[in-house]
């Protein structure tokens, strides 16, 4: 048995989910109530701690405290089932991510595993089980017709999804997701390749079908993780609460926690594929002149610490980024009608994914790269 | 007879959907940008910063008993403001005042004088009804108590709330 592999994969794991993407999570939800109650000309949370980021933990405390209360009318065994099934795998996704290059030599990646975004499908489509079953368990009609909006949602839309990165993989040729950061380190990010011989035109028309898939892919997982303007399972002025109207204290909690953890998975993913994952170059002028100068992990001593740290703090500065996107396209947009979402999904994106594929393929295929 | 709605005609800008996006986007964002750099003042910060120095002059707060600038409650027990009081929420038990008394020609005070801050609806009436220009509405609005028995102001508090009230008619004040 390799033990050194066993620790450390296993301080990883305690690492990534307990120390970073939990407390990303809480913070998330302050950071959705600040910026909302901001673009709303309000305050939001601002009394617990200072500017109110002591918020989640009181949050937290509240739910804890809270009477776990389960209905009479439900079914109990799906009931206590769906919180967890939307919680965990959302939080499995993140195994495969790279969210650093190394760190003491060991590879910030949970699972290096080569079907990479395979994994990330499989998974993450579970989700669709957590709300199914709520709505289905909660033995209620807006529970349940959150559940039967929620799946035909998620199935419609991850059509687009699967189909909005098959470029990546035409170019790069694995699904390994370390390697497409690899690419991209090398040929620059795939939504602006201005590494390597960046003056060639081709890398430049390449992008303009990376970013129509980055386009798509985007919105896809804003309708995956049914965040505004896709948020019809949970549609409050229709659905009261959707799919967790039966749900209260640690269980809702677990749905909504459940949610947003899906969106930095979500969000780390699209970083990953597009947007070069922990890669952020420096400008640099060397003896040679100009060069764009790669900061990792391999550099003996301290140096190398650093770097690897720097590459987690990029990583997650660039979904942080994401995220607060997310959070102010839902703040701007109000929601769809539901002829119109499958509209999108079905007459739109899907085609606009499909003919993407051709194109890029034709870029790649008859085009000197 | 059936009235057809016209639908808008749309152009190709507005039917690909994506400026309209881009442009709420930027409406959002100045909003955002406008708040975090403190250049939109709505919000009041409550407990520190209060209504008081806004309060407009016409404000009715919670009903209070005044005394003049002699030192004498105003109020006479007549009880007209507890028979207009629309809530009921006025109770006032009227005692005698003893001969020897400066104002012995009053002849009545409020022995007692309960207002329920649970029943009071602020609207003013037993200001307007009062004679004796006795009860006024002041600008307290932040009526709290653990209890019901709390919510009740009794003579004392509604003095001390009311104060000393100056520029009002004293006609029982001795003639020069």
């Amino acid at each position: 048995m390799d033990y050194y592999f066993i620790i450390t994969t296993l301080m990883k794991i305690v690492g990534v989910v307990f120390l970073i993407i939990l407390p990303m999570v809480s913070y998330t939800v302050y950071a959705e109530r600040r910026v909302s109650a901001l673009i709303q000309d309000r305050l939001g949370p601002n009394r617990v701690g200072p500017a109110g980021l002591l918020q989640p933990v009181a949050d937290a405390l509240k739910f804890i405290l809270k009477e776990d209360f389960t209905p009479a009318h439900v079914n109990k065994f799906y009931y206590w089932l769906a919180p967890c099934l939307a919680m965990v795998p959302a939080i499995a996704t993140i195994a495969v991510v790279p969210f650093g290059s190394t760190l003491f030599g060991v590879p910030m990646v949970i699972a290096d595993i080569n079907v990479g975004v395979l994994y990330v499908f499989a998974i993450a489509s579970l989700g669709v089980y957590g709300i199914v079953i709520a709505g289905w368990a909660s033995n209620s009609k807006y529970p349940f017709l959150g559940g039967v909006r929620s799946s035909s949602q998620m199935i419609s839309y991850e059509l687009s999804l699967g189909l909005a990165v098959i470029p990546i993989f035409i170019l790069v040729g694995q699904l390994r997701l370390t390697e497409i950061v690899n690419y991209q380190i090398a040929h620059g990010w795939m939504i602006a390749p201005f590494i390597g011989d960046w003056l060639n035109p081709v890398k430049w028309l390449l992008a303009v079908p990376m970013l129509i898939s980055f386009a798509v892919f985007t919105v896809a997982i804003f309708a995956e993780t049914n965040r505004l303007p896709f948020d019809l399972p949970e549609a409050e002025t229709e659905l009261v609460g959707g799919y967790h109207t039966e749900y209260g204290s640690m269980k809702f909690a677990l749905f909504f926690l459940g949610e947003y953890a899906a969106m930095i998975t979500g969000a780390a993913i699209i970083v990953t594929l597009f947007l070069g994952g922990w890669h952020l170059p420096v400008p640099w002028w060397g003896a040679e002149g100009f060069q764009w100068l790669l900061i990792n992990g391999d550099a003996p001593g301290w140096r190398g610490v650093l770097g690897g740290l720097f590459n987690i703090a990029t990583f997650f500065a660039k979904v942080a980024v994401l995220l607060i996107v997310f959070i102010w396209v839902r703040w701007t947009l109000p929601r769809f009608r539901y002829d119109q979402l499958m509209r999108l999904g079905w007459v739109f994106f899907f085609e606009i994914a499909l003919v993407n594929i051709f194109v890029a393929a034709l870029i790649i295929a008859y085009l000197p790269l | 007879m059936a009235i057809t709605v016209s639908r808008p005609k749309l152009n190709w800008k507005e039917r690909i959907y994506l400026p309209a996006i881009l442009s709420g986007m930027a409406i959002t964002l100045r909003h955002f940008k406008n708040m975090l750099f403190g250049r939109t003042k709505v919000t009041m910060q409550y407990p520190e910063e209060k209504w008081d120095a806004h309060m407009p002059e016409h404000y009715r707060g919670a009903p209070a008993l005044v005394r003049d600038t002699a030192g004498r409650i105003r109020c006479v027990a007549c009880q007209l403001c507890e028979f207009i009081c629309p809530p009921r929420a006025i109770k006032i038990i009227p005692g005698e005042l003893p001969s020897d008394d400066k104002f012995a020609k009053v002849e009545k005070y409020p022995n007692e004088f309960d207002i329920d801050m649970i029943r009071c609806i602020y609207c003013g009436m037993c200001e307007e009804v009062c004679p004796e220009q006795a009860i006024f509405l002041r600008k307290d609005y932040a009526i709290t108590g653990f209890t019901r028995a709390d919510m009740v102001h009794d003579k004392e508090k509604l003095l001390e709330i009311g104060g000393v009230m100056e520029g009002v008619v004293l006609k029982w004040n001795e003639k020069k």
